[in-house]
């Protein structure tokens, strides 16, 4: 579904991905693990296309399709959906009206049927279930004045609606309580099926507890420098990063 | 990202879409302005002494008047001895039989959506079309006026109605009231006029639509709505005009006036052409607004979506005259490339009771200059009175700029006066999340502009309110880097 072949980045001329290879099959789930400025977000946000970051080198192929050549809009039309670390507060926009918009502009690309008003509301009460999202969210505009467990529900709920096939949750349990945590790993769970990705980044390894990954990657210094199943996240749990910062060195 | 450029760049290039000039035989009188002129203006149109006096005395008053240049605007000097004051369609209908119109006139009208023909007529809608320097149409005039509400132009109202025109005309906006009311005063050629007697609802909006066509003309149109005792009259206004790479001048006056338990809903859509993305061309709007909340429990409320002219200078503003009565001003206004905006309001509490609502939404884009100005007064006999007044901005890019100016005098200790200001940018971290969620970057800044906009356009009667989003985006279109 997802090949990334030695996928260089860089932010304001700074190199901060510096050779990814990672190949992501459908039905899979994949953690990203590492410390602070390791490259984690950077890979996140230039898998959707985020504007401030340019690729110096490699390819990223989607579904057989290059997937860099791509706007950010076509990316999440085409099934490629990120979970904000931060998610933007928007004054005003409604958050149903955002959801079906985002919804619609989805179904159209696809040449189906938009879907009405009406029909959209029934919609969204099943997923808001999934999330344990009160009805008073949907009136409010998008994340204005949401707390921070609100916010990431609402992104899960967003992930619900467009049903992404690549979803990649950047930092999503940062700033969760334990409730939260739960609420928002069991909605991503319940997302979960044999026709879809999911690509975790954390830095912690609480949240594969929840999310239980079939291939854990350990990114520092721009580069994956160790892979391995679920048990990698326990281990790197006990023995801290600086495990493989020395590792790498010594290297 | 290079994609997104692209498209911003032929977004850019998208045309004032009401640029077309029409091809009417019009009669017009040589430029310049002197009493001559006024005089002639008065013959044209067959008016009484006393019309002519009052222009007169507004001529006189106007030439020891210097023009005002305390507003956050900068333009050329305006040479007002080359300007022409009047300009008319030669075959105007007759009596509203349309049959005898240029069809070249109704056609212009139609092309902008303004259909005069019986037959085609806006439902709902009674439109009086002002076309230059005259009137040239009023729908429904027959139906509104079984009801005794009387809805036709100011020059036919100032033949037929006299005493109504005579006692309310600068009642509200006196002819020596600022320099571009004075020559208004002088020189206008014509307007609309309603009159909503006593207890009556008038039952269809009320509409005035005004098109600049000829060059080198100024339009000094002249508006008076009068609602009274328990009246209740729903008014819009709309304007558009031909894409010219020489400025030209609209100065306009509007007066309201409600007696007792009247209310009056006034809404503008503002769209004259703005210029070229030089800041060539473009209108000179400069118009003087005004209505008297005259009787107890009176309300008055101004509606505005200004999107279009190169500078405009326009603080419709409340006189809370009587007790209990209520002001409101909602506006929109937005500024792209080099337009320049200084509008406001002004809202001065005389009676006891009186409550005004101020809420100001400037969208700044390109390199224009948009600026909030507003006064609220509280008279010394204005007992608890009260204001809430909330100016926010909105920035696009980071070559625009967005001032606000309010000024508050409180004579009266009872007075509750509060005021909110807030600035934002549309951040490119909004426009990703929601490319991210699959809208583009044009429907992403309509959604965050609409949105922001959303208090006020709830206030624009539903057709309008359609039409204001829209030319919103219109305006928008190229103003995302």
């Amino acid at each position: 579904m997802l090949e990334i072949k030695n996928l260089h980045a860089s932010v304001e001329g700074k190199e901060i991905l510096k050779g990814i290879d990672l190949t992501v099959n459908i039905g899979e789930v994949h953690a990203i693990m590492g410390p602070n400025g390791s490259g984690k977000s950077t890979l996140a946000n230039i898998l959707a296309g985020k504007p401030e970051y340019s690729v110096t080198e490699g390819e990223v192929m989607y579904e057989g399709k290059d997937l860099l050549a791509m706007k950010p809009e076509i990316r999440a039309r085409e099934g490629v959906f990120l979970a904000f670390q931060y998610p933007v507060e928007l004054p005003g926009v409604n958050n149903t009206t955002f959801l079906r918009t985002a919804l619609n502009e989805s179904r159209k690309y696809h040449s189906q049927p938009e879907v009405g008003a009406g029909a959209f509301l029934s919609l969204l009460k099943k997923k808001m279930h999934l999330v344990e999202m009160p009805d008073t969210l949907l009136s409010r505009s998008v994340n204005e004045g949401f707390s921070g467990g609100e916010k990431k529900r609402n992104e899960i709920l967003q992930m619900a609606v467009l049903e992404p096939r690549l979803a990649i949750l950047d930092e999503t349990d940062s700033g969760l309580d334990i409730d939260a945590l739960r609420i928002v790993a069991n909605g991503v769970n319940k997302l979960k099926s044999r026709d879809n990705a999911t690509i975790v980044v954390t830095h912690y390894q609480r949240l594969l507890n929840y999310i239980v990954p079939d291939y854990v990657h350990v990114l520092y210094d721009g580069r994956i420098v160790k892979s391995g199943g679920k048990d990698l996240a326990l281990e790197l749990e006990e023995r801290g990063y600086e495990w493989v910062k020395q590792e790498e060195i010594a290297k | 990202m290079s994609n997104r450029d692209i498209t911003v760049e032929e977004l850019a290039n998208t045309e004032y879409k009401y640029g077309f000039v029409s091809d009417v035989e019009e009669e017009k009188i040589p430029k310049g302005l002197d009493e001559n002129v006024v005089r002639l203006i008065s013959e044209k149109k067959h008016e009484p002494g006393w019309m002519l006096e009052w222009r007169l005395k507004a001529y006189r008053h106007w030439i020891t008047m210097k023009e005002p240049h305390w507003s956050n605007v900068k333009y050329s000097p305006i040479d007002y001895q080359d300007i022409i004051y009047y300009a008319a369609p030669k075959k105007k209908p007759k009596l509203n039989d349309l049959n005898e119109a240029d069809p070249d006139l109704l056609q212009a009208f139609e092309k902008l959506g303004i259909p005069l023909a019986e037959q085609k007529r806006l439902a709902g809608v009674a439109v009086d079309a002002v076309f230059d320097s005259v009137s040239v149409a009023t729908t429904f005039k027959e139906k509104l006026s079984e009801l005794g509400i009387v809805f036709c132009s100011i020059s036919e109202a100032i033949q037929n109605y006299p005493d109504l025109v005579r006692k309310y005309l600068g009642s509200v906006v006196p002819y020596t009231d600022n320099f571009f009311a004075s020559l208004n005063s002088a020189v206008f050629s014509d307007g609309s006029f309603a009159f909503v007697p006593k207890g009556v609802r008038c039952p269809m909006e009320l509409s005035t639509y005004f098109r600049i066509n000829a060059s080198e003309t100024g339009q000094f149109e002249r508006t008076l709505i009068v609602a009274e005792e328990g009246a209740y009259v729903s008014y819009l206004e709309g304007c558009t005009a031909p894409i010219r790479d020489t400025n030209q001048l609209h100065a306009a006056v509007v007066e309201l006036v409600a007696l007792d338990n009247a209310e009056i809903k006034y809404s503008t859509v503002q769209n004259w052409y703005p210029g070229d993305k030089n800041g060539k061309g473009g209108i000179y709007n400069f118009v003087t607004k005004r209505g008297a909340c005259r009787g107890v429990n009176s309300k008055i409320s101004w509606t505005q979506v200004e999107t279009g002219s190169a500078i405009t200078w326009k603080y419709p503003s409340c006189l809370l005259i009587g007790d209990n009565s209520v002001g409101e001003f909602y506006s929109v206004a937005m500024t792209n490339n080099l337009q320049q905006a200084d509008t406001g309001t002004k809202m001065i509490h005389m009676g006891k009771n009186t409550k005004s609502t101020i809420i100001s939404k400037g969208i700044s884009a390109g390199r224009s200059n948009n600026s909030y100005r507003g006064q609220v007064k509280i008279a010394r006999k204005a007992e608890n009175a009260r204001n809430y007044s909330q100016c926010d901005s909105l920035l696009i890019g980071d070559k625009c700029g967005a001032h606000t100016f309010p000024y508050l005098e409180t004579n009266n200790p009872t007075a509750q006066v509060e005021h909110e200001a807030t600035t934002s940018k549309i951040g490119a971290d909004q426009i990703f999340y929601l490319n991210q969620r699959g809208i583009s970057t044009e429907d992403a800044v309509r959604l965050i502009v609409n949105g922001y906009c959303k208090e006020v356009f709830k206030q624009l009667p539903m057709e309008f309110a359609v039409e204001a989003t829209r030319l919103l985006s219109m305006s928008l279109e190229g103003s995302v880097g």
